[in-house]
């Protein structure tokens, strides 16, 4: 029988979450008192030796990007931590907030000190307003007891604040520097990079930007960071949040080791679909993520064997869609979101994302050319390549896939 | 669709606007959630013409960057919604689960279409994009609460019932 594994989700349902006294006395801060023996240097060698890879959907290296965190030269430096969970189908971090936000914290904390930041901004969406109360709380309670403000844990300079602000309603956000706008007061539109805002970010300062699960591993990972390590492949240690939705019996978030295959995941944890039915497609990674066919299903679910199946991991989601959807019905419903979430300001997002609305229209309806087929494919092709941010590169990742794995859908009549 | 209000800016609800502002120590830069909490405070969900000019000038920044910033986020409104502007998901998880028979199911109920607001401003019907909630798609929000697994009628219409 397929499990989930608790590394990530230990915490859950084992304290009150309003309660920092609860939360130490199940080991909490434990991580905080080590993490401020160490040099900031191991702290990152730790994280990379757990080869932590970030969860908001780029996957970067996270030990590395500490380490290049730590060597810009500014005095003054910020933390971000990306609680904007925008990407249709994608509810993970939602559930590390609801159910562990002094981990959280904590993590901020220690990236707060590997870093060398005086301030950390949890950046939430709108939509998740009902949770303000938790991570306020879980701030105010931080500083009463000294794990955050001046000093912090009696370490001389260690001075660190953290600022909750919302969201909008603007998946954009999600982008590192439109968020940094957003943080800033204005509208949430991308900057032109360089500068990156690693070196040039909120308030023109260095900024390392983190999603909640990557800052949630981090109390677990100093504290026991080799049973993370026992979990996974060799080339992919580790566990992994996974929010399956869609038309699946169970849908929810599952915390799995790496390597199980997507067929446990849909089919042990998820419960399979819905009245049994036959898979049209799976999307993994939110809408802007790939799409495949039932193929997929014996993949195991790691970074390379998912890239290696043409797909990715992307924000963790994993939607099933079964055969009562079309291929071009399901296109229709991912490119209205992004039509709506374009923010307009370059040429490529703005005017493809409109053309290829149009397109689809066409398609739908049967009376679409050859040529228009081929349009298609240009204008996808010209966005991935020319739009400013990864709005507009990773809009058409499905449109791209479906042409591929669903020509008949394009077939001209 | 109903025009803006005039003269709605009552000496309770500037109260209430510069109790707010104080709370974010008049930061310019916090507009974007400030607007947010008015808009909460405000009985038909928006901000008002009145409201966004007395901002500006409470903290200090251009009219015309209150509205770039109104404009930019789909959760900011600068028409009068409804007492409960009741937010379906248009996103695919709920699409799959069949969120057209909530649209159509509130629709046929409330007697208006979508962005109408129901002859006494009570309800207020609109589309939005995925909110979080697909693990119990298909789902609406109304005023930061989400209800789901809205599949029957009677789910239907136990949610308007808790909207009083
Ligand atoms: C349009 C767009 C939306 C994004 N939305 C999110 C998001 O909601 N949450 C998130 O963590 N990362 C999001 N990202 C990725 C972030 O830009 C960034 O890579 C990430 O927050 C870095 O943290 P990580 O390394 O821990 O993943 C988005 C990127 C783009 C281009
Ligand atoms: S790619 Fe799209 S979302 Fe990104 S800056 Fe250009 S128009 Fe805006
Ligand atoms: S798709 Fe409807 S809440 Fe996510």
């Amino acid at each position: 029988m397929t499990k989930t594994v608790t590394f990530m989700t230990r915490n859950f349902n084992k304290y009150d979450v309003m309660s920092i006294d609860e939360y130490i006395a199940i080991g909490g801060f434990t991580a905080l008192k080590r993490a401020i023996t160490m040099d900031g240097e191991d702290i990152a060698r730790e994280i990379a030796a757990c080869q932590v890879k970030g969860r908001g959907g780029a996957a970067y290296d996270m030990g590395k990007k500490w380490s290049q965190a730590r060597s810009e030269k500014n005095p003054e430096k910020v933390i971000v931590c990306n609680a904007d969970e925008g990407e249709p189908c994608t509810f993970k971090d939602r559930t590390l907030i609801q159910n562990d936000p002094f981990n959280l914290l904590e993590g901020m904390i220690i990236a707060g000190y590997t870093m060398k930041a005086q301030n950390g901004y949890i950046y939430m969406r709108e939509e998740y307003s009902h949770l303000r109360p938790i991570l306020l709380n879980a701030i105010k309670q931080a500083n009463e007891k000294g794990y955050l403000g001046k000093n912090i844990l009696g370490v001389e300079g260690f001075d660190y604040q953290i600022h909750l602000y919302s969201g909008a309603g603007a998946y954009v956000c999600g982008e590192g520097t439109a968020l940094v706008e957003s943080i800033e007061g204005k509208a949430g539109r991308p900057r032109m990079k360089p500068p990156y805002i690693k070196q040039c970010g909120l308030y023109n300062l260095p900024t390392c930007v983190q999603n909640v699960e990557s800052l949630s591993l981090v109390a677990g990972i100093l504290n026991n960071g080799d049973t993370y390590k026992s979990y996974g492949p060799a080339d992919c240690l580790g566990t992994k949040l996974v929010s399956v939705a869609g038309n699946v019996n169970r849908p929810g978030v599952y915390e799995i080791p790496f390597g199980m295959t997507v067929r446990e995941i849909i089919y042990d944890l998820a419960g399979g679909v819905q009245g049994d039915r036959d898979i049209r497609l799976i999307q993994f990674g939110g809408a802007s993520g790939k799409i495949a066919p039932a193929s997929v299903l014996d993949t195991p679910y790691t970074y390379d064997d998912l890239k290696g199946a043409g797909v990715g991991v992307g924000s963790g989601a994993i939607l099933v869609v079964d055969e009562r959807t079309s291929v071009i019905d399901f296109l229709t419903t991912t490119q209205q979101f992004f039509s709506h979430e374009s923010c307009g300001q370059c040429a490529p997002c703005r005017e493809g994302n409109l053309h290829i609305k149009l397109l689809l229209q066409k398609v739908k309806a049967g009376t679409h050319t050859a040529s228009d087929v081929k349009l298609l494919k240009q204008i996808a092709e010209t966005m991935m390549i020319t739009s400013l941010c990864g709005l507009g590169q990773a809009a058409q990742s499905a449109l791209l896939a479906a042409m591929k794995h669903f020509p008949q859908t394009f077939e001209v009549k | 669709m109903m025009r803006d209000e005039k003269g709605m800016m009552t000496p309770e609800l500037r109260a209430e606007i510069d109790a707010i502002l104080t709370a974010s120590g008049n930061d310019g830069s916090k507009l974007v959630g400030i607007l947010l909490d008015i808009q909460d405070i405000i009985p038909m969900h928006y901000i008002p013409e009145e409201v966004a000019y007395y901002l500006a000038e409470k903290l200090n920044v251009k009219v015309s960057n209150v509205y770039d910033v109104i404009s930019f986020y789909a959760s900011l409104y600068d028409r009068p919604r409804g007492q409960y502007p009741i937010q379906m998901c248009e996103s695919i998880v709920c699409g799959v689960n069949d969120n057209g028979f909530v649209f159509a199911t509130l629709q046929e109920m409330l007697g208006i279409g979508l962005n109408e607001a129901t002859a006494d401003g009570k309800y207020y019907l609109e589309c939005v994009p995925c909110f979080g909630a697909c693990d119990v798609a298909p789902a609406v929000r109304v005023n930061g609460k989400v209800y789901g697994h809205l599949n029957s009628r009677e789910k239907i219409e136990a949610m308007l019932a808790e909207l009083v």
